[in-house]
């Protein structure tokens, strides 16, 4: 098993004829994703051949679910048009919506999330401006690629798409059960903790591995998260300890955080909580390893 | 002023105060009448327009500048002219005062605070509301947080009539005002909407002597990425303040941030780039305390063209000793950015661009030993080629505190 993304997954794409939605579409059946399907309004009732998979075209997200049995989509439009096909899938009640669209305004990340939860949060959300879910070996929800790493157990969780390859690539050899992108957008369907819940959950999650970035206090608030609840071991790498500060405009955001958002504050919140926390990816990667060949 | 939002390419639009001022007088919230001028000409203009006595107040997205003598009251428009020529052109903190506004003067009885932002926490909006308004807000939220009132804002809801009323009972408004700071509350959050911000602050909200409320001061941030439905938004960006490297890099759209260092940082991806900065400050710490000299994300694609224009934009850096390029290959292929390298530093040659200084190139991932072997074959005696982050930082390092 794997968290959220397993083989029996059924994806669609929405955007799926689209230039980035087509392009991925055909990389996730190559991972071995059972894509079943994508949505537009305009080519609904056409088939669309990826590399002698003929995929249907829907109208709809909930029609897609209805006719294939759907539940999971990548949503792939453009930023103009994100808020009203996320919205689409929680209407539709899809238990996964991955959001890999960068550049949406923060007004409709904040609508859509906020219809969701008026909506019981029945859909997990994860991104906007994130790579996306993969559960190597198994599914592929997203642009993560897929043959950097196989199967294994360790759950990463990241704000950052590359570094999240950097450190896939640095634990190859021992393997995941599921990598997360979260995304770096200021608001996110899924956030570091609702990762932590889930891998400490997953029974075949043995360690977790967490990136953060400077800016925010996502990175404080896991480490309250963990200390609190998870018993699994946490690796942890914040980047950006040398970049100079962000300038911060007005009173309000020192007013509502505690933190001043520095990779050395969060590195030290993480510490206290008793997770590893390395200079860079490949001491990361050997805090982790060191953990992964004691158990 | 065109920011980026945690580094992740993502603009954000400071305004200015005469800009906030002029947003919130289109959106109905009482202001002084004023303007902004950037002539002590234009300043009388204005002086005569509002008459009696007024303020000027120097255009500067920096705190202090009332105690750097950026704040200066006038008797009419001859005052105002002289006043407007001693601020123009002072330096508050290292920013050149180009603009001035000139606005009425109030007779403030007492300050009050009032905000809406992003609340990343909770996954919403916030209101931040406080009759303890002023300068010292900051203080009066540290040391006695029950005096600053956080209201969370249901954005399908958004701010109403009963919002209002919640937002100012929470912070414990004087009677005689209320009703005045539940229109503004209402006025505000609809300019925090339609304005597509993150953040509209009101500080001072100040209640003058007469008993009016009026906005005193406007901090606005706009969402780079609503730019799509307010066009308008292109022209809000300042470009005088802009560092004319960071300009150049915009213009071609690259991610480029000037630092104060010596290695030149090129990498794909806003997360690997910042820990490319990070490994090569631990590196340059053994070799006589070389840094990076630059942020430079040039995205996922990392074609010929995109690669020579981030080599040019580096290289224009007369710091710049030695460049670091550490690529990531993951839905690009590390062929392709080999390639790219490659022609990169033929197209530089062909636009007369003198390369001398050597390039450290980390190529893994994706086809990682294919773009190494093109590398290897092109055999340009300036790129050395390492196969680790760590080690080619430390090479990038080296080379840099020999060239300095």
């Amino acid at each position: 098993m794997a968290i959220w993304l397993t083989k029996d997954s059924k994806v669609i794409v929405q955007g799926m004829t689209g230039s980035e939605g087509s392009k991925h579409t055909r990389r996730m059946l190559a991972a071995g994703t059972a894509v079943v399907g994508g949505t537009n309004p305009r080519k609904a009732g056409q088939t669309v051949d990826f590399d002698g998979t003929p995929l249907p075209v829907f109208a709809t997200v909930a029609d897609a679910m209805r006719e294939t049995g759907a539940d999971v989509t990548v949503i792939f439009v453009p930023p103009q048009f994100t808020k009203a096909a996320v919205i689409e899938a929680i209407d539709a009640g899809i238990g996964l919506a991955v959001v890999i669209t960068e550049g949406i305004p923060v007004h409709d990340t904040a609508a859509f999330w906020a219809h969701n939860v008026a909506k019981g949060e029945r859909t997990r959300i994860v991104g906007p401006n994130c790579p996306g879910v993969a559960s190597p070996g198994a599914s592929n929800a997203g642009i993560i690629p897929a043959d950097i790493t196989g199967a294994g157990r360790i759950g990463l969780v990241s704000k950052s798409g590359t570094l999240t390859y950097q450190m896939m690539y640095e634990l190859r050899d021992i393997g995941f059960s599921t990598c997360v992108g979260i995304g770096g957008d200021p608001i996110i369907g899924t956030t570091h903790i609702d990762a932590l819940k889930a891998f400490q959950d997953d029974p075949d999650t043995d360690a977790i591995v967490m990136i953060g970035e400077i800016g925010g206090d996502a990175e404080e608030r896991a480490a309250e998260f963990i200390k609190a609840n998870v018993t699994k071991p946490v690796v942890g790498y914040i980047a950006g300890f040398t970049a100079p500060p962000g300038k911060t405009m007005g009173h309000a955001g020192a007013i509502i955080s505690g933190s001043s958002g520095t990779a050395e504050a969060k590195k030290a919140a993480l510490e206290a909580v008793g997770v590893r926390v390395g200079k860079t990816p490949s001491e990361t990667a050997r805090l982790m390893r060191e953990i992964m060949s004691a158990a | 002023m065109m920011r980026r939002g945690d580094w992740t390419g993502r603009a954000i639009v400071d305004l200015y105060e005469y800009q906030g001022r002029d947003l919130f007088e289109r959106h109905g919230l009482p202001v002084l009448a004023g303007g902004v001028a950037t002539t002590p000409e234009e300043a009388r203009a204005i002086a005569e327009r509002l008459g009696g006595r007024v303020v000027v107040k120097a255009q500067v997205k920096v705190g202090g500048r009332g105690k750097a003598g950026g704040v200066k009251l006038a008797d009419g428009p001859d005052e105002a002219a002289a006043r407007s020529a001693d601020i123009l052109g002072m330096d508050i903190k290292g920013h050149t005062v180009h603009k001035v506004m000139i606005t009425q003067t109030a007779s403030i009885a007492e300050e009050y605070y009032l905000s809406f932002l992003l609340d990343r926490a909770n996954r919403t909006f916030l209101c931040i509301a406080s009759v303890a308004g002023g300068m010292d807000i900051e203080q009066v939220a540290a040391e006695t947080p029950d005096k600053v009132a956080k209201v969370a804002i249901d954005a399908t809801v958004g701010v109403n009539d009963a919002k209002a009323r919640e937002i100012v009972a929470a912070a414990g408004f004087p009677e005689e005002v209320r009703d005045q700071v539940e229109t503004i509350a209402v006025q505000l959050w609809q300019a925090f909407v339609a304005e597509d911000a993150t953040l509209v602050e009101v500080n001072p909200l100040a209640r003058t002597t007469e008993g009016t409320v009026l906005c005193l001061d406007a901090k606005i941030t706009l969402d780079g990425n609503a730019t799509f439905r307010h066009p308008e938004f292109e022209a809000l960006v300042d470009q005088a303040t802009v560092d004319p490297l960071e300009q150049r890099a915009k213009e071609k759209d690259l991610n480029y941030v000037k630092l104060d260092g010596q290695v030149g940082i090129i990498g794909n991806g806003a997360g690997l780039v910042m820990s490319t900065l990070d490994v090569v400050a631990y590196a340059g710490e053994r070799h006589g305390g070389v840094k990076p000299a630059n942020f430079l994300d040039i995205g996922g694609g990392a074609s010929a063209a995109v690669m020579a224009n981030g080599l040019e934009i580096v290289l224009s850096d007369p710091d710049v000793k030695s460049i670091f390029v550490n690529v990531f290959g993951g839905i690009t292929a590390c062929d392709e950015v080999a390639n790219g390298i490659v022609q990169a530093l033929a197209l530089l040659e062909q636009r007369g661009e003198e390369v001398t200084r050597p390039l450290v190139v980390r190529l893994d991932g994706n086809n990682a030993e294919a773009g190494r072997a093109i590398l290897d074959g092109a055999a340009n005696p300036l790129v050395q080629r390492v196969d680790t982050m760590d080690g080619a930082a430390e090479r990038a390092a080296e080379l840099a505190a020999a060239g300095v």
